[in-house]
Parts: C-alpha cells; structure tokens; sequence
C-alpha cells in the first residue's frame, strides 16, 4: 500500500525552480529595460496642405475623444442609436466639439470629412499606432507625458476649482489653507490630483476615482468633503449633476499655467500643421470667441488666495 | 512492528535514490527552462514594435522613481485583504454551518445560507462594491462607519464568504460519514462533533483551495480603490496616467507576485505536511 | 428491581429504508454480563440492529429497553449514547487527534470530565490492552489491529453499560484479527455485556453465551452455541452454517 513518505518530496525542487523562473523573468526584464530612445514612428509629409496630411484615414480627419462626452466641452444631444452618450461630438456645439472642427477648417477639412471615434483616456497614449489623428479630451500637457506623445499647443488654460455640497464647512473656507484639513476627491488621470498633491497638500490623503460620476457618487455619499475639478466642469457639476452642490472658489495658478492640448502619435508631421491652425484661430480671435461663447459664463468664481 | 521497521528503511532508501534522479533531472531541467526563455526573449526583442513597447513598459528609472510610492500603497492592500481574510474565514464557516443545519424546523437558516451565497457569487465582484461604496452611505444608517475602507473591505467579505462557504461546504461533505457515527455514538452532541471531529478535518482538506481563494481575495483588494482609496494599484494608475507610460504597473504586477508566490508555496507545504492525516484510519 | 433485569430488550422492533423492511419485528433479550453473537448473511440486518440500539437509525415500531428504561422514544439520544459503547467495522478513530486525545474526546467534551482524570483512566484502559506505547501516536501510524483495539479502548472510555461490536474484524488482514479477538474475549471474561455481530464462528463458538442467527429481519434461532452450530434446528441456520463451512470459516 502506498504510503506518503515513499513518494519524493518535491517541495524543495519546485522552490528551487520557482526561485530560478522568477530570477530569469526578472533579468530578462530588467536587462531589457535599459533607458534608450524608441525610434519613432514618424511620418515625412512636410507642407500643411490637405492633400499632403499625415492621416489615419486620408480625405477623412479622425478624431477621437471619450464616452460619455461632457458638457461644456461637448454639446448638442446624441441622437438615437449613436453610440455616444450625453452629449455628440458631430454636433459642433461645447467648447472642444467647437474648437475641433474650427481646427478641421483650418486644415482644410469639409465638416462631413470629420470622422469622431471613442477613444477611452488610458488608451491615448498606449503604444504603437494610433486610430485617431488627434484626440481632444481635456488632457493637460505635462513634459512627463510629452515623452511619450506629441502635444499641440495650448487651446485652453486651466484653472482648477473647488466644489462642495451647501451648508457645509467646506463652503465657508477662503483660501488654500483653509482647505487642507478636509477629505478631497478627484479623477484619475487629471492634472486636479496633482494640483492637491503639489499645491493644496492636505493633511488627509484624498480619494481617487475611476470616472467623474464616481467622483461625485463620492461626494453625495459624504465620502468627500470636496472635489477638486477644472473651473467648467465645475460649472457643470453644480448646474446640472449635483444641483445640491456649489463651486467654492477657483484656485490660484500656482507656477506656470497648466493648458489643455491634443494629443498626437509622438513625432507626428500633423502636430505643427494642427499647431499652426491653432495660431491662426488666436490670431484672428476665433478661439476667444469659441470660449466666449461655451466657456464664458463660467468665468466667475471667487478665487481662494 | 518488524513490518514498520522494513517499510520505514524501504522509504530511506528510496527518498535517497530520490535525491540522486532529482539531481540529474534537477539540471536538466534548468537548462530546458533557460533555453526556452532565452527564446522567446530573444523573439520579443526582434520584433518591430519593441523598442516602443519597451519604453513604455519597461522604463527602468519611471520604475525605480514610481516603487517606493507604490510599495507604501501596497501596504493598504495588504491591511484590506489580512482583515478580510480574518472575517471572511469565520463568517463563512458560520454559513456553511447554517447550511448543514439538520431537520425541518431549522429549514430557513438553510434558506438563508443558500440564497447568501447564490446572491453574493452571482452578483460581480466591482458591482457589489459600487452598490455598497456609495449606496449604503447614502442610507445614512447610524452607528455605522461611512468610509470607503470600512464598506470596502465589507463587500470583499460578503462576496468571499459566500465562495470560502462552499468550499467549507465540500470539505465537511468529503469526511467519512463514519466519522459522525463514531462521534455520536460516543455521546457527542450535534454542535460538538461539527466543533471536534468533522469541521478540523474539514478545514485540513480545503486548505488548497482557501489558499486559492485567498490569492483571489489579495489581487481584488485593489477594487476599494474604486471607491477612492489609494492602493497600489491606483497608486500606479496614478503615475501611468502623469506620465504616460505604463511600467509602474509592472511594478504593482511584481509586488503582487512577490506576496502571492510565496502563499502559494506555503500552501503546497502546508498541503504535503497535513496529507499523512487525511486518511481516516481505515484498515491496513 | 429484579436482578434478572435483562440489561437489553427488544420488543418488535422494525425498520425500513425507504420501501426496503430491513428489520420485521426483532425481539431480543439480553442479560447483564452475557454475551450474545449477532451471525447471519450480509443485508440480514445485523448492523442495522446494532445502530438502533445505539439510536443512530430510529425505528420504526417496537421498544427498546436499557436496563428497564425505555430508550427508543422521547429520551435524550445523546444521553443514551454515552451508555451504549459501539465499534464499527473500519473509519473509526479520528485521523486528526492522538490516540491519547481520541480516548479522552467524549470523556472530557460529553461527560465533562477533568482532562487530567480523563487522562488518567485513558492511559489505565491503554496499559490493560497493551497500547501505552502508542498513545501520542496518530491513527494512521497504527496497524489496523491496533486501531480497532483503540477504538474498543475508546468506547470503554465511556463506562458503558453495553458494548455493540459491529463485525469489527471483519475488515483486518486475517494475521491481526486475533489480537482484537483476544481483546473482545477479555472484556468478555471481566463481565461486559457485549452485543456482537460477527462472521468470525469459531470466535462465537468459544466466547458467546448465545449466538442468534439474523435472518430476513428476524432472530430465526438462538441459542447456545454448541446447539446453534452443531444442531441448528432450521432450515435456513443449517443452510446458513453450511456455506460457511464450505468458506472454510469454521
């Protein structure tokens, strides 16, 4: 009869194995991760004229931004069956719809040869080829990110505010100091994090979340005291999602500005041409009266010194 | 006793010869697995795409900059899932318990532990959690800790009681019916021979399987951070999205590896040391 | 009390599983220090019997009797339990406890004993039967022979008032049936009424103070053995005795 001692244990071998994969792994890895430049997937159309553009898909500009898409950067209702929720790129209407296709004219595009794909925030920057030519999403630039993808110029500078639910202590505070002692939330991926990591450095660690629903799920659920969000959506979380809510006041710019630009495939000949319209849109004030026209309401919170 | 003293020198012998085959194989078998890898290592590399796969996943100075941060986040995962795992161990041995509950007057707590766990194995894992996180504290129930953490860690218990249940459920079913005879027969009551004789042979049989439950319950720590809390795995999220790149995971991925690696080979231990017990004494 | 008080009685008793009658009405008397043998075929119903009078299986007509009190209805089981010791064929002593801890369990747990006294009687009971040496010994370290001797110890442990043996060599290596024999015949000789289902005939022979033959769910004959194996008066019994013959088992 078969008794357990008589079978050899294998315990130590397999340790010892184990121990060896994971080292090879490792080595592997590590060896393979040496600094280095990545070569880029460049492209070598010089000229900005249509027919001579670095595109996804040519005659057609493709451009990509996420789902849902928010009031103010986006408007105009979807219609039924579109895949997007909210609010419709196509309609033109919101801030970055608007501005998006103001740069499409610059570039010489038809508003029937703009195609609008849904591109999730994590996926912007994955590596390798890209499925959309810009992507427009409320993305600062930062030089970190800069390093893996090309950024436009800024088509917005960003001021970061501050919102809480009525008759809370919160509402009360003043400044940035008065601030610090209360449980923050944020998105994900925003430059809002790191403005409280940097700036407002609160004696509390904040809450960060996935979606902006969830930072507000997060507010309504008393979980935070306050969320942490660029000035217009702010305005649009107080209006509309959280009518319970009100913005307490804007942050100062702390340093340099922070701006929003599209995102680009790293090396891309489109970013000076998109770069370019851009410069022509400040130029001849259409840019400011887009703002003025979508974000200009918006312009009024106190600002907490 | 002559008999024993042959078998015993017969296993020496063989465990020694063990040792001798082990070696020669042991080197054989590392070559192999050097080989191998020196393979498809040396195929990844060639590929057209890897040089920028390789930065953005294997950025050696992103990795050493982002680990301290992600390490110390870690540190809440593992405050998540010890606590959990606490809970989780007691409160579903309780409803494998209920559910094994004898006679007819006792019906609903079988009731009960049968829709518990069909309810909190149906519904995902990530749901349970938002529906908690933020519905419960909604309900403004008094006496009852609104943060993230604490309803966090309650939707990972719920969920994995209900699987751990059964895994209890299936071990108390695979001892020897014999075993309740003899413990009753000696005048043990109901509730003393579950605590003495049949829930300790039980556990001992589905420790593989708790410990698998376990490495699940490790890895879906990281779901809290839906909710808000930084663990590692939002820590690296974090960092991926300000840079744009994606190597911090990898440091979470090792940080979780290093912690579940080594639980798995305890529980192969734990299974080898406990295995000589398993059997219920029948005749030889 | 009459001190021919029989210590077990069996008053009609019957059981079915499901629509199979296994036990048709048993009546059964056994007297304080006897020794009776349970022989007949497998499925004759020997060890239900057995399990009904330690209350495992509850009949479904007749009465029990233990020492002239009614145990088959409206009695606490597991008091009744603590006075009824029963060894079972195989799967008897707990894998996860020494042997010491296995004798003690019921003692300390059920009667509430001192481990220290527990410990005390166990080792007594252990000593008597030759098994000291193994006491912080797991169950699966022990021959078969000695595990069911430990699991007699175990029962004894209890101070039962009866002991129910239930073919409890049957599944043994033939070359360790004889030290639980001998065991059996021990407590046999100190005066343990014993119920005992057995094939081992030759053991019947030299230890029973009665051997009734089981069978289709009825004592069909009983009586002493040297009557019972040498001039059995039913058909059946001679049948019964004779293929055990032939089997080379008497």
């Amino acid at each position: 009869m078969p008794r357990s001692g008589a079978r050899v244990s294998l315990a130590p071998v397999r340790l010892k194995l184990t121990l060896l994969l994971v080292a090879v792994v490792l080595l592997a890895s590590v060896a393979a991760g040496c600094g280095g430049s990545s070569k880029s997937s460049a492209s070598t159309s010089s000229g900005c004229s249509v027919d001579s553009l670095n595109l996804v898909k040519s005659g057609q500009l493709t451009i990509g931004t996420d789902n849902p898409a928010f009031p103010p950067w986006f408007g105009g209702t979807p219609p039924k069956g579109s895949m997007w929720k909210v609010s419709d790129p196509n309609s033109g209407q919101g801030f970055e719809s608007a501005v998006a296709y103001a740069v499409a004219k610059q570039l010489g595009f038809k508003k029937d040869n703009v195609h609008w794909v849904v591109v999730p925030f994590d996926q912007s920057f994955k590596p390798g080829a890209k499925n959309f030519d810009f992507d427009v999403n409320q993305i600062s630039f930062t030089p970190a990110r800069a390093k893996s993808v090309d950024f436009s110029d800024s088509y917005y500078d960003v001021n970061q505010a501050l919102v809480g639910l009525k008759g809370t202590p919160i509402t009360s505070a003043k400044s940035t100091a008065d601030v610090k002692k209360y449980k923050l939330g944020a998105q994900i991926g925003t430059t809002s994090y790191s403005y409280i990591i940097k700036n407002i450095k609160p004696t509390r660690q904040p809450s960060v979340y996935n979606t902006s629903n969830d930072v507000n799920s997060g507010l309504k659920a008393h979980q935070i005291d306050g969320i942490v969000v660029d000035l217009p959506t702010a305005f649009y979380i107080t209006a509309v999602q959280i009518p319970q809510a009100t913005i307490v006041g804007q942050f100062p710019t702390v340093g340099t500005p922070e701006h929003f630009g599209m995102v680009l495939a790293k090396g891309n000949s489109l970013t000076s041409c998109v770069d370019k319209a851009l410069g022509s849109l400040k130029s001849d004030g259409t840019l400011a009266k887009i703002q003025k026209e979508w974000l200009s309401s918006k312009a009024n919170a106190p600002v907490l010194k | 006793m002559s008999v024993d003293a042959e078998t015993g020198r017969a296993n020496r012998r063989s465990r020694i010869l063990g040792d001798l085959q082990g070696g020669r194989n042991i080197a054989v078998a590392v070559a192999s697995t050097v080989v191998f890898f020196a393979v498809v290592v040396l195929v990844v590399v060639n590929s057209a795409g890897w040089p920028e796969v390789r930065k953005a996943f294997f950025d050696r100075q992103l990795f050493t900059d982002s680990f301290p941060e992600i390490a110390r986040a870690f540190l809440l995962n593992v405050r998540i899932f010890c606590i959990a795992e606490v809970v989780i161990l007691v409160a579903a041995l309780g409803i494998a318990v209920l559910r094994g509950l004898p006679g007819p007057v006792l019906f609903p707590f079988r009731l009960l532990a049968v829709v518990y766990t069909d309810l909190f194995r149906g519904i995902p894992t990530i749901l349970v959690i938002y529906i908690l996180g933020f519905g419960a504290p909604a309900l403004q129930l008094s006496g009852v800790p609104n943060s993230p953490f604490f309803w966090g860690v309650t939707a990972l218990v719920l969920v994995y009681s209900a699987y751990v249940a059964e895994v209890y459920r299936a071990g108390i079913e695979s001892v020897h019916p014999s075993q309740e005879a003899a413990a009753r027969s000696l005048g043990l009551s109901h509730a003393k021979t579950l605590r003495f004789v049949i829930i300790p042979q039980a556990v001992r049989r589905v420790i593989p399987p708790l410990l698998n439950d376990f490495i699940g319950l490790q890895k879906d720590s990281a779901l809290v951070a839906l909710i808000g809390p930084i663990e590692a795995f939002r820590q690296s999220q974090i960092d991926v999205a300000a840079t744009f790149n994606y190597t911090p995971y990898l440091a979470t991925a090792l940080l979780f590896l290093l912690l579940t690696i080594p639980l798995a080979r305890l529980t192969d231990w734990l299974v080898a040391r406990d295995r000589r017990r398993q059997s219920a004494g029948g005749a030889r | 009390m009459s001190t021919n008080e029989a210590a077990l009685r069996l008053e009609g008793v019957r059981k079915s599983f499901g629509s199979v009658e296994v036990l048709r009405g048993v009546d059964l008397d056994v007297g304080e220090h006897e020794v009776v043998c349970l022989i007949g075929a497998s499925g004759s119903g020997k060890s239900t019997l057995l399990r009904c009078v330690n209350l495992l299986e509850r009949i479904d007509a007749g009465r029990i009797f233990l020492l002239g009190e009614e145990i088959a209805h409206g009695v606490d089981a597991n008091k009744v339990r603590r006075r009824v010791g029963i060894v079972f064929q195989a799967f008897n002593l707990f894998p996860h406890m020494t042997v010491l801890r296995n004798v003690t369990l019921a003692p300390t747990k059920a009667l509430g004993k001192h481990r220290a006294e527990a410990e005390a009687e166990a080792m007594a009971l252990l000593e008597r039967f030759g098994l000291a040496d193994k006491r912080h010994e797991y169950p699966d370290r022990l021959s078969g022979g000695q595990q069911q001797r430990v699991a007699i110890v175990r029962a004894l442990a209890m101070r039962p008032d009866l002991m129910l043996l239930d073919e409890v060599t049957s599944a043994l290596d033939p070359e360790l049936v004889a030290e639980v024999l001998n065991v059996i015949q021990e407590l046999a000789e100190a005066g343990m009424t014993m119920v005992i289902a057995t094939h081992e005939m030759s053991f019947a022979r030299d230890t029973a103070d009665r051997v009734c033959f089981l069978d289709a769910g009825r004592i069909l004959e009983q009586g002493p053995p040297e009557e019972i194996f040498t001039r059995p008066r039913e058909p059946r019994t001679q049948q019964f005795l004779e293929r055990i013959i032939a089997a080379g088992r008497l």
